[in-house]
Formats: structure tokens, sequence, C-alpha cells
């Protein structure tokens, strides 16, 4: 068995003011996979994304295990973490406007980390990044190498920044919200070179996201996080399909359906909680329609679905209730499309 | 069909700076002329007779003589008409005879600006080295000791009087310690080298002569010090809140984030956008180290621009006052040019928009 490219086992996130902000979570990433990490804001993906570099912000701690190619990366020293960031693993940030250097060229932006890693001459670090440039679609990539960011529009700033993340050939790409500050247009191009990296390249991505539509269209696994825990996992199609847990229903009912039936959107009652605030025993419990009694006290474990049937393989679920157990599909399943 | 295209848009760039260095030029022309006319103005209402300020009590009491002045310096003449015969003159590079030295005002200049710009240059260089290290440090460092104690540092600068400050440090780096000399720009009687920049270190380098280069910096480095005080605590300061920001952005991360130098992220990444407002503050400390410099200068007997300006003012000697206002004007409009140049070349949204 291949070593996954991410492992994380019961990860913890503590922030300054000692609350908890990411609490035990597992995430595995094969290679050549796509997994999505799905949740509303404030729910814990990004510090999860940031602890596999060593980038929390100051005071934070983290523990468990985060193994990227089997080394776990919270025991690192900063001297190796630095050694390994940009090189490993690599990071795509939401928003290409403020997450590239405004003073910068994109050829310096693009070349500077691998000839400090791999240290690469001029001519060669400059060959690789019109290769790099090429592959991720900038036209004219010779002339874009002399361009300052705020010479490219939104889509081909984004472009910019996945070329610098591929430029040493990461075997692990974090994308957190890499459309999110996209035109809706843009955005399926984006998505389309990252569908394309990972076939061609056979590139593994831990996609961070809260769009349900991205994840049905790209990631071949999905996890989806409330108030610092994972809350359901399993595969793509199976779980976008016939979803388990009360959040995640919630989640796709409120998305608008694209299947041509009329349903009204429902939104979830109330909102996320405060970190300050996390309700005991199930996080969800006081949004939830289908809580009972020991929801409020007894805090619920991310078990395997247990039915032995094919649709439920390598699903997870942390609900004590279990109430669409028998729902099957979701009526109009599938209203996610694949952009 | 791209290359044609590129060329034109070049074209277009560089017309697009030329054309916003002209304008900015032509500003700081009315600029100038604008402050030829508040600062005629101004030294003409003072109080006082210039006639009566540069000639003797004897002379005085001759009303042919008194006449004779008045006449020859135009003192007799409407304002507005001695005022447009001076612009007139001021276009031909003509600044008026010196009523104290009897030479003509742009000799004088020539002779007593350059020391000022070298010990202001020394200071300006000497605070912007020490006050961008000791910033970012502070930055870095930040609520942590090396910050409170940069912050004591810069503190004390800003608010020490200049005056105490060069008598103290005279006092004891020059008299009792020895370390520094404290008069003039090189010890008395020793020849200074040709004149080709008016810099006493820039010609004696040039002249090839390490021994007076050594020499002159042995006087200018305690004055320069002392002037240094006051703004390496500006500059620490603004360096510091500069760098902050700086820090707080996305692609600081992003730089961390691509495994690069500590260094390296601080060097390239943080400091070139942090200096864009250190630079605007350099360049008004920068000017405000010209034209304030009287105090460090009678003190350490430094023959410039501020002991002339004080000299003349003492003296009435309105030609004198009105040059050292036109060319302290057009300093602070040279800078202001220099400083847009300077914000182009480190922002490239600037220069290329």
């Amino acid at each position: 068995m291949t070593t996954p490219v991410l492992r994380t086992e019961q990860l913890r996130i503590t922030l300054p003011g000692g609350l908890t902000a990411v609490d035990g979570v597992d995430l595995v990433v094969e290679p050549g996979q796509i997994v999505g990490l799905a949740g509303e804001s404030g729910s814990g993906k990004s510090l999860t994304a940031l602890s596999l570099f060593g980038l929390l912000p100051h005071g934070s701690r983290a523990q468990g295990r985060a193994e990227v190619g089997g080394r776990d990366v919270l025991t690192l020293r900063e001297k190796q973490l630095r050694a390994m960031r940009g090189d490993e693993v690599a990071m795509v940030f939401q928003d290409p406007m403020t997450s590239l250097h405004p003073m910068l060229t994109i050829g310096r932006q693009v070349t500077e980390h691998l000839r400090h890693h791999h240290g690469t001459g001029r001519s060669a670090a400059r060959a690789r990044a019109v290769e790099l440039l090429t592959q991720v679609r900038i036209p004219d990539p010779e002339r874009t190498l002399g361009a300052y960011p705020h010479q490219l529009s939104g889509g081909m700033r984004q472009r910019a920044a996945i070329a610098i993340a591929l430029a040493c050939s990461p075997s692990l790409l974090v994308a957190d919200e890499p459309t999110t500050a996209l035109d809706v247009t843009v955005q399926a191009g984006i998505l389309r070179l990252l569908d394309r990296l990972r076939r061609e390249e056979g590139l593994s991505i831990l996609l961070i996201t809260h769009d349900l539509g991205v994840m049905g269209a790209l990631t071949d696994r999905l996890a989806v996080m409330y108030a610092g825990r994972i809350v359901e996992t399993g595969p793509t199609q199976a779980l976008l399909t016939a979803p388990r847990h009360p959040y995640t229903r919630g989640l796709l009912d409120s998305l608008p359906r694209t299947d041509g039936v009329a349903a009204p959107l429902r939104a979830i009652p109330g909102s996320a909680p405060r970190l300050t605030t996390i309700p005991p025993g199930c996080a969800f419990h006081p949004r939830c329609g289908h809580a009972v009694a020991p929801c409020s006290t007894d805090r619920p474990s991310l078990l395997p679905l247990a039915s032995g049937a094919p649709r439920d393989e390598g699903r997870m679920l942390a609900c004590l209730v279990d109430p669409y157990a028998a729902a099957g599909e979701r009526p109009g399943g599938g209203a996610v499309s694949p952009t | 069909m791209q290359a044609p295209a590129n060329r034109r848009e070049s074209v277009r760039r560089g017309s697009g700076l030329g054309g916003f260095l002209g304008r900015r030029a032509i500003a700081g022309a009315f600029l100038v002329v604008g402050i030829t006319l508040v600062a005629f103005v101004l030294t003409h209402v003072v109080p006082g007779d210039p006639a009566a300020a540069a000639l003797g009590q004897r002379a005085i009491e001759d009303p042919a003589t008194v006449a004779a002045f008045r006449a020859r310096y135009g003192l007799d003449d409407p304002l507005w008409k001695q005022y447009f015969t001076y612009l007139f003159g001021l276009l031909h590079g003509d600044f008026g005879i010196s009523q104290q030295t009897r030479r003509p005002v742009l000799t004088d200049l020539v002779e007593y600006l350059p020391p000022t710009i070298e010990l202001a240059l020394v200071a300006i260089v000497i605070s912007l080295v020490v006050g961008v290290a000791l910033g970012t440090v502070a930055a870095l460092k930040r609520d942590r000791w090396p910050d409170q104690l940069i912050r004591v540092v810069s503190l004390t600068g800003v608010s020490v009087p200049t005056f105490w400050l060069a008598l103290t440090a005279s006092l004891i780096f020059s008299v009792k310690l020895g370390w520094f000399s404290s008069t003039g720009q090189l010890d008395p009687g020793y020849p200074k080298p040709p004149t080709v920049t008016g810099l006493l270190l820039v010609d004696s380098l040039l002249d090839n002569d390490p021994f007076t280069f050594q020499m002159g910096l042995h006087h200018i480095l305690l004055p320069a010090l002392v002037l240094a005080a006051y703004t390496v605590g500006l500059i620490t300061r603004f360096t510091r809140a500069s760098v902050l920001e700086v820090l707080g952005n996305d692609y600081i991360r992003s730089a961390h984030a691509k495994g690069l130098p500590r260094r390296t992220v601080i060097l390239r990444h943080v400091l070139r956008p942090a200096m864009v407002p250190i630079i605007t503050v350099s360049g008004l400390a920068f000017g405000s180290l010209l034209s304030g410099t009287v105090l460090v200068e009678s003190i350490f007997s430094w023959p410039g621009l501020g002991q002339y300006a004080y000299k003349s003012s003492l003296a009435l000697d309105l030609p004198a006052v009105m040059g050292v206002s036109v060319i302290v004007a057009v300093i602070y409009v040279v800078i202001n040019l220099v400083i847009d140049v300077l914000y182009g070349v480190i922002d490239p949204r600037i220069r290329l928009s």
C-alpha cells in the first residue's frame, strides 16, 4: 500500500486564548486524489491547512499528528519546516489579489523558491517558469514573466499563483478557497485546471471550500467540518447523493436545485457557533431538527457506516441519531451539478 | 503583431512617467516663485532699517550716505517694483549683492551650501541605516523587550533638544574622550582638496587623498550624529509602523508558505513595500536638516548655510536672506520630485499606471 500524501490523526488546534478551533480531525489524502474539506467559515478548515505548513497564528498550538509524506510536520523544527514548505507542500490562497506580492514580477515569484530549494540556476529557472505558465494556460508566458500582478486579470493571477505553487513539483497542493474570490466564469477555468493537473500530473490536492458545487465537480472524497470537527466523510458522489448527517443535508438543501425541479431553498436555522460558545454534546444539536436528548450531552464519534451496503463503503458519520439511514438517495439527488 | 503593440505601450508608459515628472517640475517652478513672493514680503515688512543695520553709526548720521545706500539697493522703489527687479535678476542667476559680505549672494551660496548638504547627507544616511534597522527589529519583536528598548531610544532621540545634545556630545566625545573633532570641516589651516563637487569628502576621494578624507570624516561624524539623533528616532518609528503593516499582508504569508528563508522574506518581501512611507518621511527630514542646522553649525563651527542664514538675518541682509529662502525652496521642490521618482522605482503600480 502506498503512503498517503497527507494523513492527520486527531489533529487539534488551540488558539492563543486557549480556545479549541480544530478538535480531533482525521484526514487522508492518497496520491493523485483530490480531497475536499467543506464547512462554513470559522469551522476550522483554513487553520487545519495552515497547521500543515507550521503557519498557524502566533501562540496557537497544534497537537496530534499531521504527516506529510510520512513525516509528522508538527514535530519539525522551524528550519525543517521551511525546507519542506513550497517544496513538498505548496499552498494556493483564496485571493490572488492579496496573496501575490504586488511589487515583484510574476517571473521572480515563480522562480525564487525554486532557486532557493533546488539551487536552480537563473536561466534554468526561467525556462521552468515558462513551462509552468504554459502548463497553467497563461497566454504569452514569456511576457507574463516580466509582468506584475496588477497587470493580470483575477483569473490569470490565480493561474499564476497555481504556477508558483507547482514550481518545485510538490507532492501535495493545499488550495484554500481557490475560486471564492473569482467571477463564476473564471472559477470553472481554475477548477478544470486543477482537475487536469490531477489527471495529467498525478497531483494530490487538499481542496478547502464552502462551495459544495465545486466539491461535487472535482473531489474524490469529501470531509464536512462543523465547529472544528469532521461530522461526515466519504466518497464525494455517495456523500452528496445520500447525505447522512443532518448538517450535510442542510447544506445541500440550502443550495438551489439545478435539475429543473422547483424546490424551496431551506436555510439551516440559527448560525454557526462561535468558538467561545461551542455547545456540548453534538455541536450541531441546537440547529438540528432531529436532535434527541442525548445529543446535547454525548459527543458523537466519527464511526464507519456499518450497513455493509456497497453505497456505504468508505463512509463515516458522527451522528447519534442518523435520521437518514433509511432515506436512500436524496430526492433530486445529484442536485449539485459538476461544473 | 505583438511586438509593435508592446512598443507602443512602453512608449506610452515612458511618456506617462516623463509627463508626470514634467508636470511636477512645472508645478515646482510655480511653487518656487510663490515662495520668493512670500519670502520677499516677509523680509521686507520686518521692522528695522536695512540701511541702519548695514551702515555704521557714523554713516547713519550722514543723510547723503543713507540716501546713496538706499538708492544703490533700490530700497526707495515701491515694494512691487523691488520684487519684480529681484525676480528679473533671479531669472538671470542674479541673487543680488550681499550687504554683509559685499559679494554676489550666489557666490556665497555656492560656498556655504555644499558643507550643509554634506552634513545633512551624512546625517540622513546614518539615520536611514540605523532607523530602518531598529524599526524593523522593533516590528519583528513587537511588544517584547527589544521593541520596548528601541521605543525608549527613539523617543529619547526625538525629544532631546538638539543644542543640549550638541554641547554634551561635543564635551564628552571631543573634549574629554577625543574620539571626534568638533570644530570645522578639517583641522585649522589644513588645505581643502580642489573643489569639484563642493562636498569635501567626495572631493578628497576624487583627489585620491585618503588622509584628507579620513580627517573630514573625523570632523563630520559628531555633528552628523547629533543631527541624526532626531531623524533616527523619527525613521525608527515610521519603519516600525510600516513594517508591521506589511507583515499583516497575505503576500507575506505566501512568502513564508514558499519556504523562503526569513532573511529573504524580510529583505525582499517586507522591506520593499515598507520603504514607501519611510522615503516620504526621510525626504522631509532631509529638507528640514538642510534648513535647520543653525544650532549644530554654530556649536561645531561648521561653515554652512545655517550659519550664513543666521548671520544674514541678524544683519537684515535682505538679498542674502532671500537667497537662502529661494535655495531652500528649490531644494524642497527637488526633494519632492526625487521622492516621486523613488515611489515609481519601488512600486510598479505607480510606475506602470
